[in-house]
């Protein structure tokens, strides 16, 4: 029995308690009174309140830094230079010194009374511009471009063949391997950089990068074959974060080696190699912990020179207390970057929809490192290709991963394109992706992954009416015109590493401990109920805690790898400690403990119900010695699997006079294998259709050429979705046969896709002509229709 | 715009008072930067911005007693300190969150005299003598008040960081609204802003603690 792997698996759906149920959350009544402490709400005794000394200028040497006057303001308890004379500044609002004080007056006074010289340098912050005389070699890659690609989750065979492709310019030492493996980069990564060629590094003579030359299939060939060539230019700028709680953490030295961190993170376990990287602290000497983080969307999973100076000047101060946090305009100009794209794309197809060429050049920004090109063709694998990409080094701020890292821009291109061809075509775009379905599935397609498309795809018109209301591109009437679009996308989501520490006491209560973190996906709330759904026991006769990393450590959240990861490692804990329950009353039942099985907070035989002990009996069995598993993932049983699809429709109006754009309804079906929670699954995907809303219509980091700052750092100008911006939204989960036997499988990312492509080709049906470039504001509305009026008959326009 | 005739009449008589009380805008700003405490019997417009029966608190740290969830609290604090930094760092009430700190995102929204407010773009010592609400006074885990519950029902929230904001919005909105259309929710919830994108499950939520009659 012990051997037996079966036992972990999911139950069949007939024998779940709460797996698949609407469960509220948790952590709900906290939350909505207050009650629930984020990293911004802890006072520490004694603590001192932090503030930054930020570079104006986005390229700067730093010629001196002058606190003498600082210091001596009372109530200034420590100062601390982070950027000395000499040190060169990549970014607008860099940090450069920081002040502890008794209070935030006190600490901001001393900002103004301390000096710092600057040399500015040249800046370069247009990513929008289309490169022009790239150079053939791009040079070496520093180390800071492997971190912007690590930052940004570029998949690992990407980052190999820039590595091989291009060669490094730093040496490969032990300690760096020692980081990168802190940073649990994979084995696959390291060793191509150790066997990398090194080139000595040159200093950059231009700021673009070629990244990608590459050819599949005959492309010319295929466009010669083509009845019908589409081209078209497309794009989305950089966008920021804007996580709530802004980034940032308490420290403290409870003595002279120990550091105690409470962060705003997404990723507990790992930041105390983190620290002990830049502190140079044994990482057993740092205690992490948080209770709840307000939104990371993929920006919170390095502590950041923010996480190593608060702590540095904590030392500073004597070991208090230190809290800093972000101030917003820091927020929105530092914490947060998604690279944009823009593409010129040609796509070639038969005249009866058939997909055959694809070509792209594209080009986009992710700071001062390449951040990776986009998948494209994305999804739809259009079979003879030719892509090129480059790179743009710029002084905008370094790139971070933001909610399924390059997909979105990578969807919105694509899928755009293939819209354009539509209305070339004549076709109605679901036709034309539902005739080229195959081109969907991707290798060793184990799971059908084209059919599912299908069944998504004609869910979701069903939904959104399409067939009803769907017209030819700008063929709708009135002077409010409405159109529909669509998008599909695609994720991984594997389950992360975890453990899980579960305890069953001999007075029937249970608790969890594990060093997770949840992100408001509700990640509490799923693993009390895989736990409760095992043990047969009322919810709330768990107690759980996270966010430690005194806990079993557990996988930062990010790429959708929570779910699979906490779901699986708390299975196997609590079906492991079950057993050992089930092995010390079976004598009692007179049964084999395999025979019996736990329900309602009963255990009994599952032959003859009527021989069955109550959970409380039976713990109390076990005298003083309570039961304690460790459960993991991976582990014994395949619980999980990876790869999940998703489309979008859209249905917009939009004001031909004043261009302003109006969501009218949006429809998301989407599937993630087993649900363990249908209602925090849905708020997931109605979060992802709202966040679509905001960066297709709304968001963009407005960069200004002269200075090199961010001009809209503030959240009246950088604007995101109101309540009002939000049409009638529907998502549609795919469960049952199919899907379940799955398992579980992540959900953050995958529903962030879509948005945007499917609202962009709404807006192009309504006014029969594509706004190239996101957001899609009133003016680029009407600057595309006047473009458009002016060529009549035109197919596509630049503004 | 400016030729209308009694706009450059109101143009004229202004610059007429300024001239007649022999200081130009300019020098009033001079003279009120570099001294504010100056007592200043000039013209008719220096003593409509600045009454010089004005008390003068601060700039060091005056007692303040601010009435919070029914609750009298006594405080030393300097003047420019905001409501919410008053109740977060001084009283330890953190239900209302600093995000955008200028008056956008609605994070910080408590009651103030019942009416929903900013609480970042309040002085702490303007709050005086009004009595506070704040997320923490609605409801308890345990005993939430509708809304609060219409919130957990409807999952209502993600991150969570800009919930106890909302919830004070709709208790104050729900107040002026007991049954709202789909179209008075929109407006009268512009006000607060949400990342992770929680809004459908708001909207859900106003609509269940408007139907269980409670709002108020």
């Amino acid at each position: 029995m012990a051997d037996d792997n079966s036992k972990y698996a999911w139950p069949a759906e007939s024998k779940r308690a709460f797996i698949g149920k609407r469960i509220s959350r948790v952590d709900g009544p906290e939350k909505v009174s207050g009650a629930a402490k984020y990293t911004y709400d802890l006072h520490r005794p004694g603590m001192l309140y932090g503030k930054v000394v930020r570079s104006p200028y986005a390229h700067a040497k730093v010629v001196s830094v002058d606190t003498s006057a600082a210091e001596k303001i009372p109530g200034v308890v420590a100062v601390h230079v982070i950027l000395d004379a000499g040190s060169e500044i990549q970014w607008a609002g860099d940090d450069v010194v920081v002040v502890a004080a008794v209070d935030e007056q006190t600490a901001t006074d001393a900002l103004r009374a301390i000096k710092v010289e600057y040399q500015p340098l040249p800046h370069y912050v247009d990513d929008f511009t289309e490169p022009k005389d790239v150079p053939e070699s791009s040079g070496p890659l520093m180390m800071r471009d492997i971190g912007t690609m690590l930052e940004n989750q570029v998949p690992d065979p990407q980052i190999i063949q820039t590595v091989q492709q291009r060669g490094i310019g730093f040496k490969v030492s032990d300690g760096l391997v020692g980081r990168l493996r802190d940073n649990k980069v994979s084995e696959d990564v390291i060793k191509t950089l150790q066997s990398a060629t090194f080139k000595e590094p040159q200093p950059p003579t231009s700021p673009f990068r070629k990244e990608t030359d590459a050819v599949r299939g005959e492309p010319d060939d295929a466009f010669k074959q083509s009845d019908v060539i589409s081209e078209g230019v497309y794009g989305c700028p950089v966008i920021t974060h804007c996580c709530m709680e802004s980034h940032g953490s308490i420290s403290e030295w409870t003595d002279d080696d120990h550091l105690f961190a409470r962060v705003s993170t997404q990723n507990v376990s790992g930041l105390a190699g983190q620290f002990h990287d830049a502190l140079k602290i044994p990482e057993k000497n740092v205690h992490v912990h948080q209770d709840h983080v307000g939104g990371g969307f993929g920006s919170k999973f390095q502590i950041d020179r923010w996480g190593i100076y608060t702590a540095q000047v904590s030392k500073k101060a004597g070991g208090k207390p230190v809290r800093y946090m972000l101030e917003r305009a820091a927020e929105l100009e530092l914490a947060g970057c998604r690279p944009s794209i823009f593409a010129h794309v040609k796509v070639g197809a038969k005249k009866d929809g058939t997909l055959l060429a694809w070509e792209s050049h594209s080009w986009g920004t992710g700071g001062p490192g390449p951040a990776g090109p986009p998948p494209m063709p994305y999804v739809v694998n259009i079979p003879n290709q030719r892509k090129g990409h480059v790179s743009i080094a710029t002084n905008i701020g370094p790139a971070r991963a933001w909610r399924a890292p390059n997909h979105p821009q990578g969807c919105l291109v694509t899928l755009g394109a293939i819209d354009d061809l539509a209305a070339k075509l004549n076709m109605d775009p679901l036709d034309l992706i539902l005739k080229n379905i195959q081109l969907t599935a991707p290798q060793n397609d184990q799971f059908h992954r084209a059919d599912t498309y299908r069944d998504e795809l004609l869910k979701a018109a069903d939904l959104i009416g399409w067939k009803q209301k769907w017209h030819p591109r700008g063929q709708g009437t009135g002077p409010v015109k409405q159109g529909l679009g669509l998008a599909i996308h695609t994720w991984g989501g594997r389950g992360h590493e975890s453990n899980c520490q579960l305890t069953i006491h001999p007075d029937g209560s249970v608790d969890i401990r594990m060093g997770s973190q949840d992100l408001g996906t509700g990640t509490r709330t799923c693993i009390i109920i895989v736990a409760a759904d095992t043990l047969g026991i009322p919810m709330n006769q768990i107690d759980l805690k996270i966010g430690d990393s005194d806990y079993p450590a557990d996988g930062g959240s990010g790429g959708s790898t929570t779910i699979g990861g906490v779901s699986s490692s708390t299975r196997r804990a609590a079906v492991d400690a079950l057993s050992v329950l089930f092995d010390k009353i079976a004598p009692s039942l007179n049964a084999q403990a395999g025979d019996l099985e736990a329900v309602n907070e009963t255990i009994r035989v599952k032959s003859d119900p009527s021989r069955s002990i109550s959970w409380k009996a039976a713990c109390a069995k076990l005298g003083t010695q309570p039961i304690q598993a460790l459960g993991k993932n991976p582990g014994p049983g395949d619980l999980i699997s990876s790869g999940v699809g998703g489309a979008i429709m859209a249905d917009v109006s939009v004001d031909m006079d004043t261009g302003v754009v109006k969501m009218n309804k949006m429809v998301c079906v989407q599937d993630c294998g087993l649900i363990i929670n249908m209602k925090t699954a849905e708020s997931q995907c109605y979060g992802a259709m709202i966040m679509g809303i905001a960066s297709t219509l709304y968001e963009e980091k407005i960069m200004d050429n002269n200075t090199g700052r961010m001009l809209n750092p503030n959240m009246d100008f950088y604007r995101l979705a109101g309540i009002g911006d939000i049409p009638e939204l529907v998502v549609h989960m795919m469960t049952g046969p199919g899907y379940d036997e799955r398992g579980p499988i992540g959900l953050g990312e995958p529903p962030t896709v879509g948005p945007a492509a499917a609202i962009a080709n709404a807006v192009a049906n309504a006014i029969g002509v594509r706004v190239p470039f996101l957001p899609i504001t009133p003016d680029r509305v009407l600057a595309a229709l006047s473009v458009f009026q002016a060529n009549q008959g035109g197919s596509h326009a630049s503004v | 715009m400016d030729d209308l005739p009694d706009k450059k009449a109101k143009k004229r008589k202004s610059k007429q008072s300024s001239s007649n009380s022999g200081l130009s805008r300019r020098d009033f700003l001079k003279i009120t930067g570099a001294s504010a405490a100056a007592p200043l019997v000039a013209g008719a417009a220096a003593i409509a911005i600045e009454p010089p029966q004005a008390a003068i608190q601060g700039p060091g740290k005056v007692p303040i007693t601010l009435t919070i969830n029914g609750k009298k609290n006594n405080a030393q604090l300097e003047p420019r300190v905001t409501l919410l930094d008053a109740l977060r760092d001084q009283f330890e009430l953190t239900g209302a969150k600093r995000v955008c700190d200028r008056g956008t995102c609605g994070a910080c929204t408590v009651l103030l005299d019942g009416k929903a407010v900013y609480s970042c773009s309040v002085l702490a010592i303007d709050a005086q003598n009004k009595p506070i609400t704040t997320v923490e006074g609605l409801g308890q885990p345990g005993h939430l008040h509708p809304v609060q519950q219409a919130f957990v029902d409807n999952d209502a929230q993600q991150c969570g960081f800009c919930t106890p904001g909302f919830v004070v919005a709709c208790k104050a909105f729900l107040d002026q609204h007991p049954h709202p259309t789909l179209e008075e929710i929109k407006h009268g919830l512009s006000g607060n802003l949400c990342r992770c994108g929680t809004y459908a499950g708001i909207r859900l939520a106003v609509m269940q603690a408007a139907k269980a009659g409670k709002g108020a």
